[in-house]
């Protein structure tokens, strides 16, 4: 009997549940860090990234909608998805990032640690980050976060970071963003794609709506300036833009006012801050009287 | 005798025209003339000096200092040194205790400050006495109570100050900006360099005389007057650590864009379209009450002023008429008269603007309504005004006009309701009225607006955070949340 | 109305004219409540603050002393003790016709308000002077219905109004059964203020003038308030009236605000004018002046003449008096120098 011929994956994008190729027909090499071909990446376009928006604004109410409780029900599935998928997301970082299995294993670990770490704010972060105020008249007065929207992410894009950032990069950005409401649009690692893909998979066989996540590969640089410019984004994350000219994206980002989170060095570490960084406090006050 | 244009009977001598009730100026002493003040000081400002002018009378107050790109750095500097070299050492809660002592002497001098607001901004004296002074002594005794608290701001333990805050602010609530900017800012630790709007700078200067008195340390707050340059070259100062803004979307969005990659902390507080929606089940006399106060208040100069009144569609002949009724009620006159409803317009400028609006309105094909209410000869006035049957394509739907002028739409159920209030790139405040708890509290979770007023409108508090989504800007004014606008915290973070 | 629905029609109301106008003539309880609870609510919070607002107003001196004589001229004094003698009421009057023996120029009350039983002494006292308050007379009213309580039968109550009535009482102030009008007994209420008032027609066909007392501090509510002001409208009342002032609070501004709106209301929907009467808890000039802006301003001025206006009212009288002689000769006045009735 011959050996099994592998059947490798075709990496595409990942746009309102959906799994398509670039509009453009574009794609990229991706490469083991020594420089051997891995796969033929979709090089996403700017009007990929348009229909990422649009996939990303048609899903935003909904997701926002449904209860505190599922979202972190949802987001915790994921977690339990990524579990079962480790042993591929850990070869996937071994050879697009050149990390020891040991190093590879801990930052599939750490991604799966935070995710979970973060899908049990979704019911809280509201209580935390919210208030009751006391103000000087009879009105009922509550002050509580709610979803900035529609969110466009640079995902750390380096992977000199010390254990690697492909899958943790990506985790660190997302689930902190969507696990409030947001959908969002991730540029993902420009030379590390392939895990954005595999979490692509696992979010498509979740039940986390289409259109809440939506997954781009291919150049930030090409793609970052259309995500800054588009009015129908409400925030951008530059987490991973430390090596774009990011001072003219946060420039291109003042035109419709966008909430803009700045460049990390690395990945972020899991935090409140950044859960609430892009959510918007609403108060709403409400006369009182027994009368 | 009847209004030809109304219907509305126009008394000649009736009770109800009450009495010019002029609060008196003689509490209040002003100079000829303001320097900036800089280093616990008034300095002589290097540009050219301007006047600034009663808009109800067109008559000069005083004289005031033009700071120019030298003084800036040297209020800048100032700031700096104090908060090296003062305001970081001290504790928070002596940085507390110089806050109630500022609370305290606002308290004390609140009629004086109320008249120089009224004479200097045109606003009527019953809100300048009732509303803006009464705030401004709130908002620091309430975070002069958080100055040793910081550890509870939410940030993590130990939460910094940031440094120097530059604090660019509007001419609608000059002192109640001000006051809204200065006492978070000082809570935190930070050091103060602020732009009071050029047409509005007398009550900062006033302001400046309860520092002194407060014995505030030197250069903890800095005031520098002038124009859009002055203000220009104190947010771009590379020695500034956080700007603060409150005014249009236009020029918030160029701050925005000037500081991008400085790493300078930004709050930006900006313009309103806000809707005030009336549902067919609204307590109807409160709710017109809510609309006269939603755009009336303050002759409609502010930014979450309930522009858009979207009316259900079968109420909506009853609630104009009502409307109209009451509107004619309302008295236009001297800003300190204290029965007086609708003061001037603050400059020639914003009149001018209203004015074209208020033409383009009635060219696209809007109805006009003005009250019927004597517009005095000097000075900058326009007359309540009601715009009916607006579409939300039409130009006074979507710009804010900062003005009395009230655009009203239809609407047929709470689904449209929601999808015409939030059509707009702007995301202050809104209104609901209704007797029904359930909707008002759904219509609230899917309005896209950061204030939402449920059967009231226009109400202010400091323990209430404040600010817009989308282009109404960022950050948070009031509150807890105001307070870590000023602060920089380790977190709490998952490890 | 179709055969289905009269085959099992509800009880009718009493055939008020306004009531039929307004409702139609199918007139039941149900109809009736139907119409009350469609009202818009109330929220107390924006009405308390508007009242509050119309409270800062303040009048121009030549309007103070227009507004101090109006005030006198809408007062129905008032004495209703149970201690309330012959004597008593012979002083009453003596004061309505003549406020301040000091200044003759001073203007009449509009009524004096006594009990039923009270009511010969008070016309034998007016004599001359009794009569309509639009010709510079005094009207007696009389309170009735078991007042203040109201806790009696109809027939009692119907008799108390027929006797204050033939023993010349101009006006009848009754009072609502609140506790029908709580129990949700809406039809109840409107059948007998219709009772109440077809009680106070004259042999000669006329009627005295109906005010109805709707006790709010017992309403409660500013829902109720405003349902109970449109019953009584409906059903006939020529005044609405706040209190019997024998229950705390009695007139407020808010509720007489409100009471006001809905006669402004009223007006905008019929052209027929109604008449609002807060009694009891306003005993100071600066009080009564806050009030008559209020009329101003919700209603209109036209209101403040006696047939669409009264202060239920005794110890205001004087302080309008000392403020009268304060704005006469320039030198605050003392107790000493009103007389007390």
């Amino acid at each position: 009997m011959s050996p099994h011929l592998a059947v490798p994956k075709t990496y595409k994008l990942y746009i309102g549940g959906k799994f398509p190729r670039s509009e453009s027909g574009r794609t990229y090499e991706v490469l083991t860090k020594k420089g051997a071909f891995l796969a033929n990446a979709s090089l996403a376009s700017r009007k990929d990234a348009r229909d990422a928006v649009v996939a990303a604004r048609s899903a935003q109410p909904g997701w926002a909608a449904a209860t505190a409780y599922n979202r972190g029900q949802v987001l915790y599935r994921i977690a339990e998805l990524l579990e079962g998928r480790r042993d591929q997301f850990v070869d996937e970082v071994i050879v697009t990032e050149g990390l020891s299995k040991a190093a590879a294993t801990k930052q599939v670990d750490t991604a799966i640690d935070a995710w979970v770490w973060y899908a049990g704010w979704a019911d809280k972060y509201v209580q935390v980050a919210g208030n009751g105020n006391p103000v000087s008249g009879p009105y009922f007065n509550l002050s509580t976060p709610e979803p900035t929207g529609v969110v466009a992410i640079i995902a750390p894009q380096a992977s000199d970071t010390p254990g690697g950032n492909s899958l943790l990069g990506l985790v660190s950005v997302i689930a902190p963003a969507i696990l409030t409401g947001n959908t969002v649009v991730v540029v993902a690692s420009q030379s590390a794609p392939l895990a954005a893909v595999s979490l692509a998979e696992v979010l498509a066989t979740s039940d986390v709506p289409g259109g809440v996540v939506n997954i781009l590969t291919g150049s930030p640089a090409e793609m970052a300036p259309w995500l800054a410019g588009h009015a129908d984004v409400n925030a951008l994350d530059l987490a991973g833009a430390e090596s774009l000219d990011w001072v003219d994206l946060q420039v291109t980002a003042a035109d419709t006012l966008k909430r803009v989170l700045a460049p990390e060095h690395g990945v972020p570490a899991p935090s409140l801050e950044r859960i609430v960084a892009l959510t918007e406090t609403k108060t709403v006050w409400h006369t009182k009287s027994l009368i | 005798m009847t209004d030809a244009l109304t219907g509305h009977s126009v008394k000649q001598a009736s009770f109800l025209d009450y009495a010019p009730a002029p609060e008196s100026t003689s509490i209040l002493h002003l100079k000829k003339s303001y320097g900036l003040f800089i280093d616990g000081a008034f300095v002589k400002g290097h540009g050219t000096p301007f006047k600034t002018i009663s808009p109800a009378t067109e008559v000069t107050i005083a004289e005031i200092a033009n700071a120019n790109a030298k003084d800036v750095d040297a209020a800048v500097a100032a700031a700096r040194k104090a908060y090296d070299r003062t305001w970081s050492k001290l504790s928070g809660a002596d940085r507390g205790k110089y806050l109630f002592r500022i609370a305290r002497l606002v308290q004390e001098r609140a009629r004086e400050l109320a008249v120089a607001e009224s004479l200097d901004n045109g606003k009527p004296i019953k809100e300048s006495r009732d509303v803006d002074v009464p705030l401004v002594a709130a908002w620091f005794f309430y975070y002069a109570g958080w100055a040793d608290k910081l550890d509870y701001a939410g940030l993590g333990p130990n939460p910094k100050a940031l440094g120097v805050a530059a604090q660019v602010i509007p001419w609608n609530f000059p002192l109640l900006m001000l006051a809204w900017k200065i006492a978070p800012a000082l809570a935190a630790g930070n050091t103060v360099v602020i732009k009071p709007a050029e047409t509005t700078s007398l009550s900062a200067l006033l302001f400046a005389e309860i520092l002194q008195q407060a014995d505030l340390p030197a250069g903890v707050v800095n005031i520098v007057t002038g124009a859009g340059d002055t203000g220009e070259a104190l947010v771009n100062h590379p020695d500034v650590n956080k700007v603060a803004f409150t005014g249009s979307t236009a020029v918030g969005r160029a701050i925005a864009k000037s500081i991008a990659g400085s790493g300078k902390k930004l709050t930006l507080e900006l313009g309103g379209k806000a809707a005030n929606i009336v549902f067919d089940d609204a307590p109807l006399d409160q709710a017109v009450e809510g609309i006269v106060n939603g755009i009336f208040f303050n002759q409609g100069h502010v930014c979450c002023a309930g522009s858009r009144l979207l009316v259900q569609e079968n109420v909506h002949e009853e609630v104009v008429d009502r409307l109209k009724n009451r509107l004619s009620t309302l008295r236009l006159g001297d800003p300190l008269d204290k029965n007086t409803d609708i003061g001037a317009i603050n400059s020639r400028e914003q009149l001018e603007r209203i004015r074209e609006l208020s033409d383009i309105g009635e060219k696209e094909g809007a109805q006009r309504w003005t009250a019927p209410c004597a517009i005095p000869e000097k000075g900058f006035w326009f007359a309540p005004t009601i715009f009916d049957n607006v579409s939300t394509s039409s130009t006074i739907a979507r710009e804010e006009i900062f003005g009395p002028v009230l655009s009203v739409l239809t609407f047929r159920t709470p689904a449209e309701a929601i999808a015409k209030a939030n059509n707009t790139p702007y995301g202050l405040s809104a209104g609901i009225w209704s007797d029904k708890g359930s909707k008002i509290l759904a219509v609230a979770d899917q309005l896209r607006a950061g204030v939402i007023w449920a059967n009231t409108f226009n109400r202010f508090d400091p323990a209430s955070p404040f600010g817009g989504y989308k282009e109404s800007g960022y950050g948070r004014e009031g509150g807890r949340q105001g307070l870590t606008a000023y602060l920089s915290g380790a977190g709490w973070s998952a490890k | 109305m179709n055969a289905s629905t009269q085959a099992v029609a509800l009880p009718q109301l009493a055939p008020a004219q306004r009531a039929i106008g307004l409702i139609g003539s199918d007139l039941t309880e149900k109809s009736l409540r139907l119409h009350l609870e469609g009202l818009p609510g109330v929220d107390a919070v924006g009405l308390e603050q508007r009242a509050a607002g119309l409270g800062t107003r303040s009048i121009k001196t030549t309007s103070k002393a227009w507004a101090l004589d109006t005030i006198i001229r809408l007062i129905d004094l008032t004495t209703l003790e149970g201690a309330d003698t012959p004597g008593k009421v012979r002083s009453l009057v003596a004061k309505a016709m003549n406020p301040d023996p000091s200044d003759t120029s001073t203007p009449r009350v509009a009524a004096v308000c006594v009990y039923g039983d009270m009511v010969p002494y008070a016309t034998e006292a007016l004599g001359a002077s009794h009569g309509d308050p639009d010709a510079g007379l005094i009207s007696v009213a009389a309170v009735a219905t078991a007042f203040p309580s109201g806790r009696a039968s109809l027939p009692v109550k119907l008799a108390d109004t027929a006797d204050a009535v033939a023993n010349g009482a101009d006006e009848i102030d009754m009072v609502i059964d609140r506790g029908a009008f709580l129990a949700g007994n809406y039809g109840l209420v409107f059948d007998q203020i219709v009772a109440v008032k077809e009680a106070c027609r004259r042999e000669d066909g006329s009627y005295a003038h109906l005010k109805v007392i709707l006790e709010t501090g017992e309403l409660n509510t500013y829902d109720n308030v405003r349902r109970a002001s449109w019953l009584a409208i409906l059903a006939g009342g020529d005044f609405i009236k706040t209190s019997t002032g024998k229950v705390a609070p009695a007139a407020t501004l808010p509720v007489t605000l409100l009471m006001l709106e809905v006669v402004r209301d009223w007006h905008r929907l019929t052209g027929e004018r109604i008449g609002v009467k807060p009694a009891g808890g306003i005993r100071t000039s600066k009080d009564a002046i806050k009030y008559l802006v209020t009329v101003a301003e919700t209603a209109g001025e036209e209101w403040l003449t006696p047939h669409l206006f009264r202060f239920g009212a005794s110890s205001l009288l004087n302080d309008v008096l000392l403020q009268r002689q304060k704005l006469t000769t320039g030198r605050y006045s003392g107790p000493d120098y009103v007389t007390i009735d």
